[in-house]
């Protein structure tokens, strides 16, 4: 069958359809990474004192630190002083006012990525914040979401705006001693969301936060932090894109989210930072701190992500959950294809009593990619009756792939319940003849396959965003068997 | 309909099948017995195009086209329909989705519209009811969790919602029970017409109790030794297949 290998090389080249480039004229800092620097982007962005101070000392701790090594992942030495840890693409001194005001470029940027910014065009029920390179492009539907009472605004905002909500839960839940990436971070960063769902408000539309890294050498440094008052509700989705170049690009960013009592916030990602090339070359080395603090009765967080893109990622969205009857979840799918690495998973903190976790992870490996999932399950003494319900799956395809997991519990409470099941499978061959005997092609026939084994993810997702997750696997891996 | 003129193929290093000579007219039922190993699944793999099989002489035309440049897929929507032996577990992938893509892809190919929902919905609720089948099968995923007969019974529904030109039948009663076994033979009878054919591998006659057959071969040591009409069927059953070797065997 000599005419299907021809057909399957022909898919083999992998399509990244976000890789273009904006040519627009920007405000870039020189690369390097000192004190100056640091002062010069809190000053740049107007900032109070205490966040200057909080970035300083972030930075004097970073410098004590040195890169963890404990991950399965090979990487290649980052020079932090060749890259700039500010861009910004050229406007007035004030910034723009309303969307008439910014750069139509900037507009058709998102366009082309499928991310209209004009109310009227944009996805019903979706508010938006535009992040390119270190700052905020707009975002829509504020007013309409202030008459909820909430609060959904670039980082760099809500520090001038509400510095106190700012003051009081800053690095509360991924304090800048956490780790390397997150010390870099909270020394450096420069733009993110704000979100602040007040006491018993349901958040009347889907809140989500578009990155984009498009100056090169630069690193991008997003900070998001979440916080859902009492009996509050909240939906976020995170995308994520960036240009096809052939050096590597930093992305380090911090998520914290704070849910009190009968709180509940449901996070999700679709990550198609650029992969790299088949040789490797090039791609987002995506360096990710995300923590959940659940901090009272029946406080809820949901983690839902699907990880496609990035040459290499290190990410662990966890949970504390604290309050009694609290919840944590972790949907995820990560695929690698071609050379790229992932190592990721989650960490759930059981501290208060009837605390509940599930863990759902599907990883899907093809070409030489190599990927771990690296989970930790920690019941504390005061968890009781605490239970904890994983379930990691791996599906290879082709020959050089490979899928590593790495489970660590440690119960330290008699009445908790935690089980784990793990499986890997390939796509089996038969499976594939079977669909194709019904008249699928090949490449039909591995999406249905790779998309029945993502389906408990995928139907977490909101509905909108489900649709894109499946499209996105399918490019993922176009012409991964072989 | 289907010329299969002096087939050879291997499997690994083994020939399998030696220079194997059929012919199935189109509206016809042809039922292939013969003994364990004699090659009848390599004939039906060979046929519906699956990987692992190397034909290295013969040729096989299929309402005029030969049959073995097509894929897989090509020869699907060209009208032909494998019923397996052992149907393959796809978790996560619902019954009825995998049916709609594989409906629609022939669409495709012919350059027909693709099926609207509504008019999908009936033709598997008509077929689902043929085969006996309840409403939640459907929306369960492809063969998970299904019992042997649920798995039959659903190749048999595909077949019915398919609408093939030719259905190669593999072993579909292996692990039937009886019961099973009438409903998967009601189905198949249901779906004979002028303008389809079938070709039915069994190692029982006790399928043919059931499906009467226009034509019966013997299928052993990669050849069709002996061919003859639903009788000969029976006379197996009551001679057993050494009958036949002996008949057929070569002097010396």
């Amino acid at each position: 069958m000599s005419a299907k290998n021809s057909e399957v090389k022909k898919l083999v080249d992998k399509k990244y359809r976000h890789g273009f480039v904006t040519d627009i004229g920007s405000d870039t800092i020189p690369p390097g990474l000192n004190e100056d620097v640091i002062r010069l982007i809190s000053h740049k962005k107007d900032e109070p004192q205490f966040m200057l101070d909080w970035r300083l000392k972030a930075y004097r701790y970073w410098e004590t630190l040195r890169e963890p090594d404990w991950a399965m992942l090979n990487i290649d030495p980052i020079d932090y002083q060749d890259i700039s840890y500010y861009s910004a693409p050229k406007q007035n001194d004030d910034g723009p006012k309303s969307l008439d005001e910014v750069d139509p470029k900037l507009l058709e940027t998102y366009e082309k990525l499928g991310i209209p910014l004009h109310e009227r065009a944009a996805l019903a029920g979706v508010a938006v914040d535009a992040v390119f390179d270190s700052v905020s492009v707009t975002t829509t539907f504020r007013e309409k979401l202030a008459d909820a009472g909430v609060i959904f605004c670039p980082f760099s905002d809500a520090v001038k705006d509400y510095p106190e909500l700012i003051e009081k839960y800053l690095g509360t839940v991924v304090p800048y001693r956490d780790n390397f990436f997150a010390a870099l971070n909270s020394a450096v960063f420069s733009d993110g969301s704000f979100v602040y769902i007040p006491k018993g408000v349901r958040c009347p539309m889907e809140l989500s936060t578009y990155f984009r890294i498009n100056e090169a050498k630069t690193g991008q440094f997003e900070r998001t932090l979440i916080i859902a008052d009492e009996g509050s509700h909240v939906s976020y989705l995170e995308g994520c894109t960036a240009p096809m170049r052939d050096e590597n690009q930093l992305h380090a960013a911090v998520v914290e989210l704070i849910i009190h009592k009968e709180a509940e916030i449901k996070y999700s990602t679709v990550q198609n930072w650029y992969p790299g090339d088949e040789e490797g070359r090039g791609g987002i080395y995506n360096f990710v701190t995300k923590r959940a603090d659940c901090r009272g009765t029946n406080s809820k967080v949901s983690w839902t992500q699907i990880e496609a893109g990035s040459a290499i990622t290190w990410k662990y969205p966890s949970c504390v959950l604290r309050g009694e009857n609290s919840v944590g979840e972790f949907y995820s799918v990560a695929v690698t294809n071609n050379m790229q690495q992932a190592d990721t998973g989650t960490k759930m903190l059981h501290i208060g009593a009837n605390s509940r976790s599930t863990i759902i992870s599907k990883g899907i490996s093809a070409g030489h990619a190599q990927q771990s999932y690296r989970g930790l399950v920690k019941i504390l003494p005061t968890a009781h009756n605490a239970r904890n319900h994983t379930q990691c799956d791996s599906l290879l395809m082709g020959k050089q792939s490979g899928a590593h997991t790495f489970p660590y519990m440690e119960i330290k409470n008699p009445t908790a319940i935690v089980e784990h099941e793990a499986t890997t499978s390939k796509i089996a061959d038969d499976q594939l003849f079977y669909c194709r005997q019904r008249g699928l092609s090949e490449e039909d026939a591995v999406n249905m396959i790779v998309n029945g084994f993502c389906k408990e993810v995928f139907r977490e997702l909101p509905m909108e965003f489900a649709v894109e997750a499946q499209a996105l696997l399918n490019v993922s891996l176009e012409g991964a068997v072989g | 309909m289907l010329n299969i003129d002096n087939l050879h193929a291997n499997a690994g290093d083994t020939e399998i099948l030696k220079g194997l000579n059929l012919s199935i007219g189109t509206g016809e039922v042809h039922a292939i017995m013969g003994p364990n190993g004699s090659g009848k699944s390599t004939l039906a793999h060979v046929l519906a195009g699956r990987d692992g099989y190397e034909v290295t002489g013969g040729t096989v035309t299929f309402l005029g086209t030969e049959l073995l440049d097509m894929l897989p897929e090509e020869r699907a929507w060209h009208g032909i329909f494998l019923g397996f032996q052992y149907p393959i577990e796809i978790p996560g992938v619902n019954n009825t989705y995998l049916l709609k893509a594989a409906l629609n892809a022939r669409q495709k190919f012919r350059g027909e519209p693709e099926i609207d929902a509504a008019q999908f919905l009936r033709v598997i609720k008509d077929k689902a009811r043929l085969m006996q089948m309840e409403q939640s099968f459907l929306n369960r995923s492809v063969n998970e969790g299904f019992s042997g007969g649920e798995k039959k019974r659903n190749e048999i529904f595909q077949m019915a919602v398919l609408e093939p030109r030719l259905a190669i039948l593999d072993e579909t009663d292996s692990g039937l029970d009886i019961d099973a076994l009438k409903i998967v033979a009601a189905g198949i009878n249901a779906l004979r017409s002028e303008d389809r054919s079938f070709l039915i591998v069994t190692h029982y006659q006790r399928l043919l109790d059931y499906i009467e057959p226009d034509f019966v071969h013997v299928l052993a040591g990669g050849r069709i030794i002996k061919s003859g009409d639903k009788s000969l069927a029976l006379e197996l059953e009551a001679k057993g297949y050494d009958w036949v070797l002996d008949e057929t065997a070569t002097p010396g």
